[in-house]
């Protein structure tokens, strides 16, 4: 019923978003700005022909990669910085120095360093994300509670409880934060990254329209991969989140 | 059951904030028989719960040892002073995590929760429950462990006399029925002389031993405001005559 509701909500919000959008394209009435129909029909194109979930395919298996990536090395880094603070004072100005380069020094200096592979490409994300990670996890480490940790310690819960029942709890929300802002992140970075030097995906599709002024396809490609992501968001980080937090008042 | 025998050189606080480093424990001795309820009584902020946590073993940032008789290094239950429950465990979670794996576990959490009329609460999580059924959880935890020794820090601080003296009923209750060494940190010396068979008074910093009472109560008696009463005048005239 609640997820009924919530869906209910989300297409109202959507919808009023289409009508804002099908108004202004009729008002201007340029093939600049292809009102929904148009880039239904272009959608529906790349659709038959193929192309569509091929390049779909290419930059989904590219933004997961980079994201587990990012996650993990991200966590374990955060986590460090905020239980070491020698750690954080070593290796914290590094995290602000990554955290501030453009990802577009990142992409190149990749691909001019490690070739113009998909490895390249991979790395070039993560490590545009992984100071996003860092950052937010050592957050999450600094303000882990030492009551509680004395309270494991003295009623001997050893390792693997202490780490499954006190410490990834306390951490859940923060990984919950990394990973909301990490996908919106990545899955923009791995477009630019297969703009500057993939032969497919959904960036790779891009340029090409955007070479011939296809603004119809263009639009296409950035709905169906914005649906995409929404399903991620509400199937799979929002149900997460909600089981983590069923706990709280 | 453990005996606790703790000796310490030297314990102090480092400077802090423009504070100078302060010598909290100097020279201090005390021995707990086995079995024995020994309140530990004394202003607040003296370091009471300083010593609880060396005993405890998660301050170990002191010169000195401490010693458990002969059973090596004992199972301890500790009443905190807040619950330190964990939110996002259920209440039986709570109570069964300290415990060793295994079926029995499971049984013997319901079986204390239920003795404590938490039954119902079982499922519920600790964040729902009022701060007075916190700490009811929080002793259920300590005593489904039984534990060989009992560290409790002002558990009953914060909550109004009726609930609090409702838990020291079931406090003693328990340990009726499950005898253990109880070594009870308050400032309360009205709660002391109704709980505990020896009442050590400390003073300080650095902390020393000022009394050491005997207290030979039958459980009607520990009810009586009056026999209480007498015993805190007791102590405190101990107290100024030491003082003239």
């Amino acid at each position: 019923m609640a997820t009924l509701n919530r869906i209910g909500w989300s297409a109202v919000s959507l919808g009023a978003f289409i009508a804002v959008w099908w108004l202004a394209a009729a008002l201007i009435d340029s093939a600049l700005l292809p009102d929904p129909p148009k880039v239904l029909e272009a959608l529906f194109a790349a659709a038959r022909s193929g192309e569509l979930a091929t390049n779909l395919l290419a930059t989904l298996a590219r933004v997961i990669a980079s994201f587990t990536i990012a996650m993990v090395l991200g966590s374990a880094l955060g986590i460090m910085l905020g239980l070491w603070p020698a750690a954080d004072r070593l290796l914290g100005p590094w995290v602000v120095l990554f955290l501030n380069l453009p990802a577009l020094v990142i992409i190149i200096l990749a691909y001019v360093w490690f070739g113009l592979n998909e490895w390249a490409a991979i790395i070039a994300v993560a490590i545009n994300k992984i100071p996003n990670v860092a950052v937010t996890l050592r957050e999450g480490a600094v303000a882990l509670s030492r009551d509680l940790a004395e309270m494991a310690a003295i009623y001997r819960f050893g390792r693997w409880k202490t780490l499954r029942h006190v410490i990834l709890p306390q951490l859940a929300p923060f990984f919950a934060a990394a990973a909301r802002s990490g996908l919106a992140l990545v899955w923009k970075i791995v477009l630019v990254v297969e703009l500057l030097g993939r032969p497919n995906g959904v960036g790779f599709e891009l340029q090409t329209s955007f070479q011939l002024f296809d603004v119809a396809t263009i639009l296409a490609y950035a709905l169906a991969f914005g649906l995409i992501v929404q399903a991620i968001e509400l199937g799979v980080v929002q149900p997460w989140e909600r089981a983590a937090n069923r706990w709280r008042r | 059951m453990s005996a606790v025998s703790v000796e310490i050189v030297s314990k102090t606080f480092p400077a802090a904030g423009g504070a100078p480093e302060r010598a909290l424990y100097r020279d201090f001795r005390l021995d707990v028989a086995d079995r024995s309820f020994v309140a530990l009584l004394g202003p607040s902020g003296l370091g009471k719960t300083t010593l609880l946590n060396m005993i405890a073993g998660v301050d170990r940032d002191f010169v000195g040892r401490v010693g458990f008789g002969a059973g090596g290094s004992p199972r301890i239950g500790y009443a905190f002073q807040t619950p330190r429950l964990l939110p996002w465990r259920t209440v039986l979670q709570n109570v069964t995590l300290p415990l060793p794996a295994g079926e029995g576990a499971r049984e013997r959490a319901l079986r204390v929760l239920s003795e404590m009329g938490l039954a119902d609460a079982s499922d519920v999580y600790p964040e729902r429950l009022s701060l007075g059924m916190q700490r009811r959880v929080a002793l259920a935890r300590a005593f489904a462990l039984e534990p060989d020794l009992l560290l409790m820090d002002e558990p009953f601080v914060s909550l109004d006399e009726a609930n609090a003296d409702r838990l020291r009923d079931l406090l003693t209750e328990l340990i009726a029925r499950r005898p253990t060494t109880v070594l009870f940190v308050t400032h309360d010396s009205r709660e002391a002389f109704r709980l505990a068979d020896r009442v050590v008074a400390l003073d300080g910093p650095p902390v020393r031993i000022t009394d050491d009472v005997a207290v030979t109560l039958t459980p009607e008696q520990r009810r009586m405001p009056s026999e209480i009463e007498r015993l805190r005048a007791a102590l405190l005239g101990l107290k100024r005559g030491a003082v003239a």
